[in-house]
């Protein structure tokens, strides 16, 4: 009976630890999850990006939408990424999936300049 | 001509009171003339009527620009109407176009039909010939392959040319390829060497005319409307008597003299754009209907010699 209670203790432990991994393993795949789905928009208005910079988790798609009359690009000068000429209200989206610090422009119009920052 | 400026045409400054007249009138029908760097600036008469035999030339010429093949929005619904427009003044000017330049955004998308929606229309302009630079609509997404499949077959690097016509040398150059993060626009190392190379042969006494999309004079920079590197090209045109600048992209009249170098900018066919930092960005701007005729328009030129002598006529397609 008493070796019958220990193992039913030791399968409840195992269980609570099991269940604890599930659980932290569980929350981390829901963060992940979360920020894989992370969605950010940057408006292109008046000939600027707007937020011009924004801080975002690793893993954020970033969509700019071009609200202009006149048609615009969303380059990166180091080619990680660019957009073909958006007209008006047409969008370009991005994931960022390493930090860092990625500077872009409208190659357009380079007066255009923004900046995401991924953490 | 009663309404000939006369303060202080000397031969060495510049008049800058018939300067100012000049860019009060320009867009509404006023006519400035360059003589040896000075600019002398003529309004229409009373009757609306200009000395035109004073003026004639021994050859003249034509320029539109940013007719935005394309654009449909508020600003202007029709751009190919108001460009079939353009084309009937520069078909009723009195000393018909030896050539036309079109000084680019001949699009707005670099679309295959927008293009051929403007060569269609183009081929009604009486004229010997049409000669282009890209605007920065002309050469999106594919870095201006069109464009100088179309415009470009017999330019150098990303489309730049030169020729002489009647003893003036005409330079086209292309400042809108290339632009980097931050900065306006862009004539780059090659086509500035290019540019040296093209004009070291040539006397000093004869007349440069340089064409090209944006400005080849810092306007704005806040809004771009300037050229990075124009001063090194500029350097090079130090020793000649006479050098015009003809530029677009701001789709509005300005002018400025600079020692032996005149600037000027031409209307739009399609849609006028603020006055520099009038508006919150320098889009498309629109104008009450009944107006939007008197702010496009068509540039002709002509050409006096002896004299060093450049008439420049911007003439709206109404209201002038």
């Amino acid at each position: 009976m008493e070796r019958y209670i220990r193992n039913v203790l030791m399968c409840a432990g195992l269980l609570g630890v099991v269940a604890s991994a599930a659980m932290i393993h569980g929350t981390q795949l829901a963060r992940a999850a979360e920020e894989k789905n992370a969605a950010v928009s940057i408006t292109i208005d008046n000939f600027s990006f707007t937020p011009k910079e924004i801080t975002v988790s690793a893993g954020t798609t970033i969509t700019w939408v071009n609200r202009d009359d006149v048609p615009h690009t969303v380059v990166s000068p180091d080619k990680k990424f660019r957009s073909k000429a958006l007209d008006t209200d047409d969008q370009f989206s991005f994931t960022f999936t390493d930090a860092g610090t990625y500077s872009y422009f409208c190659s357009v119009h380079p007066v255009m300049t923004g900046k995401i920052i991924v953490k | 001509m009663g309404n000939i400026i006369k303060e202080n045409l000397n031969p060495d400054s510049i008049d800058r009171r018939g300067f100012l007249k000049c860019m009060a009138w320009a867009g509404t029908g006023a006519l400035c003339v360059m003589q040896g760097g000075v600019l002398k600036s003529f309004a229409f008469g009373p009757g609306g009527k200009i000395d035109k035999a004073a003026m004639k030339g021994d050859f003249a010429f034509a320029q539109i620009s940013d007719s935005h093949i394309g654009f449909n929005k508020a600003a202007n619904p029709d751009v190919t109407a108001t460009l079939r427009e353009a084309i009937s003044k520069l078909n009723a000017l009195p000393q018909s176009p030896e050539f036309v330049l079109h000084t680019g955004d001949l699009t707005q998308l670099s679309k295959a039909e927008e293009f051929d929606t403007l060569d269609q229309s183009l081929k009604s302009v009486r004229t010997g010939r049409i000669f282009y630079v890209p605007g920065e609509h002309d050469v999106l997404n594919d870095n201006g392959v069109q464009y100088r499949e179309r415009y470009g077959k017999d330019t150098k690097g990303d489309g730049w040319y030169s020729f002489d016509h009647k003893g003036v040398h005409f330079v086209g150059l292309v400042n809108v390829m290339n632009l980097k993060a931050g900065g306006l626009g862009s004539l780059g190392h090659d086509q500035l060497e290019w540019l040296e190379d093209d004009v070291r042969h040539l006397k000093h006494s004869t007349p440069i005319v340089i064409f090209a999309h944006i400005p080849l004079w810092t306007i704005y920079p806040e809004w771009g409307w300037g050229t990075d590197d124009s001063q090194q090209a500029l350097s090079y045109l130090k020793k000649f008597g006479s050098v015009s600048v003809l530029n677009g992209h701001i789709h509005q009249v300005m002018q400025k003299v600079e020692g032996n170098v005149t600037f000027h900018t031409a209307m739009s066919t399609a849609f006028p754009q603020p006055a520099p930092g009038q508006a919150a960005s320098p889009g498309p701007m629109k104008v009450p209907d009944e107006k939007l005729r008197s702010v496009l328009g068509v540039t002709d030129i002509s050409f006096i010699r002896g004299k060093h002598t450049l008439a420049v006529v911007d003439s709206p397609l109404a209201g002038g």
